[in-house]
């Protein structure tokens, strides 16, 4: 089973609009939104939103005021300022770490398991697909990213389907490095600006770090041609090969209004040809 | 004032919005520090090319564990919720990357054998560019926590400034909170698409844990369709900026060129955007 991490570093890329024709493409796969702070892919797939599951993560403090002899304890010992003057837990602050339960002489505090988000198990006309939603504000994104992979590793293995296709989320930090640990395979999706070759070079380093080499494709190429140049001469620096370059066409917002990809909104249109080879192309790679 | 410009979605403009808010302010002859606290990916640096003049380390706590002291009591994996510390068998074994500095297995270790180090989470930059104070987080790459080099950064913000600009990282969980929190207004920058609509009811929604006001601006306005107007009006949101789909635009952006320095004619636009936050915030 091989599982491609679709990622970028600079948000806005195009990510989720490749996974979507790419969900089109591919025959036998399992899909998965990694986005789970922003997760849009279920936009243009429909799924069917068949099993909704509870992601109960982390913990907040909660101070039962008729134990509280407001000793200050607590507020002494936190260090994410969450506890008020007046003895009120800032939700949004707690860390959940437990220290001012753990020392509070009064017995006073109860760590509260938090509902950070949901995870659902759906079907689409392309397959099966593990998406999820976290709370407003939640922290734990990366353990519901997580929960997601796992979700879709079990359903490929009980299915046997060979790929796993993920669209994962935009920059470095703790829910892209939940997406892209112990994976095989990751596409960078990039685009000719300066600031999208900037973060490139971050996303790039991060893959490094984890001993997973990237692949690369270029989206919206007719934006700036010389920046075009810059970010090939980048990936020959940096030894990553570029597999696909996909103008810039006004259908793919066309088709996200009505709800499709590209190669199902227009085939005939240069960027979806371009997305099927380069389509051709990871299969021929992933061996798949 | 601390204006924080935040959005769901990746890539609808946060930083052209952020640079060019504080270029404009900076030229009102306003003081102004810009805050850029997408630590992960930092890019308000390339439209304004700063000086640095200082990079100082930030770092969070992590234990330190003297085994020579250590009595295997397993009290430090007890009180650790994020199992970043467990005494296994002989020994006791510390995951950095898991743990959040709480300090609670310093405090807890009955023979004083824990102590705490620092771990480098990334760079703190300071600089200047035509008089505006600039500050960015520059997250070390494998480092998965991003909000205490965002807290670091936050620290920054000059108090005496009249006013504080903060580029915020995408999405709606932590990191998104911790670049919110002290906003005294909050734009929500989108794009009139599918995508754009979905992240933005998702960002309402955090603002809204928040309670601090806040307004829409659509970029690439002239694409797309009329559901994010539509979702705006239905919720009483106002929509204080509208920017066309201008290929000028997105040229100048490519190659790093501050949009109020290539086409200066939409100095208006953040103009209004001013004024709106006046009426909405008469302080």
């Amino acid at each position: 089973m091989k599982e491609l991490i679709i990622i970028s570093g600079k948000g806005g890329t195009g990510k989720t609009s490749i996974v979507a024709s790419l969900a089109n493409i591919f025959d036998n796969k399992v899909l998965a939104d990694c986005d789970v702070d922003a997760a849009d892919l279920h936009l243009i797939l429909n799924p069917d939103f068949k099993i909704k599951k509870e992601f109960w993560s982390g913990k907040t403090a909660y101070i039962y005021k008729d134990k509280c002899t407001q000793c200050s304890k607590c507020q002494e010992l936190c260090r994410f300022d969450a506890i008020s003057a007046n003895f009120a837990i800032d939700k949004i602050a707690c860390e959940g770490c437990g220290v001012c339960a753990y020392f509070c002489p009064q017995d006073a505090i109860d760590m509260r398991e938090n509902l950070a988000g949901h995870v659902f198990l759906s079907n689409t006309v392309h397959g099966s697909m593990v998406h999820a939603k976290l709370g407003a504000g939640e922290d734990n994104s990366g353990k519901l990213v997580t929960e997601v992979r796992k979700h879709a590793k079990q359903k490929a293995e009980e299915n046997n389907i060979p790929l796993i296709l993920v669209d994962g989320p935009p920059g470095i930090g703790c829910p892209v490095i939940a997406s892209i640990t112990g994976a095989d395979n990751i596409l960078i999706v990039t685009e000719p600006t300066l600031s999208s070759l900037h973060d490139l070079e971050r996303v790039v380093n991060l893959a490094n770090y984890f001993h997973i080499k990237p692949f690369v494709c270029i989206n919206k190429i007719d934006i700036n041609p010389s920046k075009v140049s810059e970010i090939v001469e980048k990936c020959a620096e940096l030894e990553i090969e570029i597999i696909g370059k996909i103008p810039y066409d006004e259908d793919i917002t066309k088709a996200q209004v009505k709800k499709q990809s590209i190669v199902e909104f227009n085939q005939e249109s240069q960027a979806a040809k371009e997305i099927i080879s380069m389509a051709n192309e990871l299969k021929r790679r992933l061996n798949i | 004032m601390q204006i924080s410009i935040a959005s769901g979605k990746g890539g609808t403009g946060k930083t052209t919005i952020a640079t060019n808010l504080a270029y404009f302010l900076k030229k009102q002859n306003k003081t102004v520090t810009l805050l850029d606290c997408d630590v992960e990916e930092p890019n308000c640096h390339l439209f304004l090319h700063p000086t640095w003049t200082s990079t100082e380390k930030s770092t969070s706590k992590i234990p330190l564990v003297n085994m020579s002291k250590c009595i295997k009591c397993g009290r430090c994996g007890d009180i650790c919720h994020f199992g970043a510390i467990a005494n296994i068998k002989d020994t006791v074994l510390v995951f950095p990357e898991l743990c959040h500095g709480c300090g609670g297995c310093s405090i807890v270790c009955p023979t004083g054998a824990i102590t705490e180090s620092e771990k480098e989470i990334g760079d703190v930059q300071t600089g200047t560019a035509d008089g505006l104070e600039i500050v960015q987080g520059l997250l070390k790459v494998g480092e998965p926590m991003s909000p205490p080099l965002i807290r670091s950064v936050k620290k920054y913000a000059n108090t005496d400034d009249e006013f504080v600009i903060v580029d915020c990282p995408p999405g709606t969980s932590c990191p998104v909170i911790e670049s919110l929190k002290n906003s005294d207004f909050i734009l929500l920058i989108t794009e009139p698409t599918p995508f754009g609509l979905n992240d933005l009811k998702l960002a309402v929604d955090v603002v809204n844990e928040l309670k601090i006001p806040f307004a829409v601006g659509i970029n690439r306005s002239t694409i797309g369709d009329s559901t994010v107007w539509d979702y705006c009006k239905e919720q009483n949101i106002p929509i204080i900026l509208e920017i066309p789909h201008d290929r000028h635009i997105a040229r100048a952006y490519s190659e790093g060129i501050l949009l109020l320095k290539a086409l200066p004619q939409y100095e208006e636009k953040f103009a209004d955007i001013l004024e709106h936050i006046k009426e909405v915030l008469p302080s």
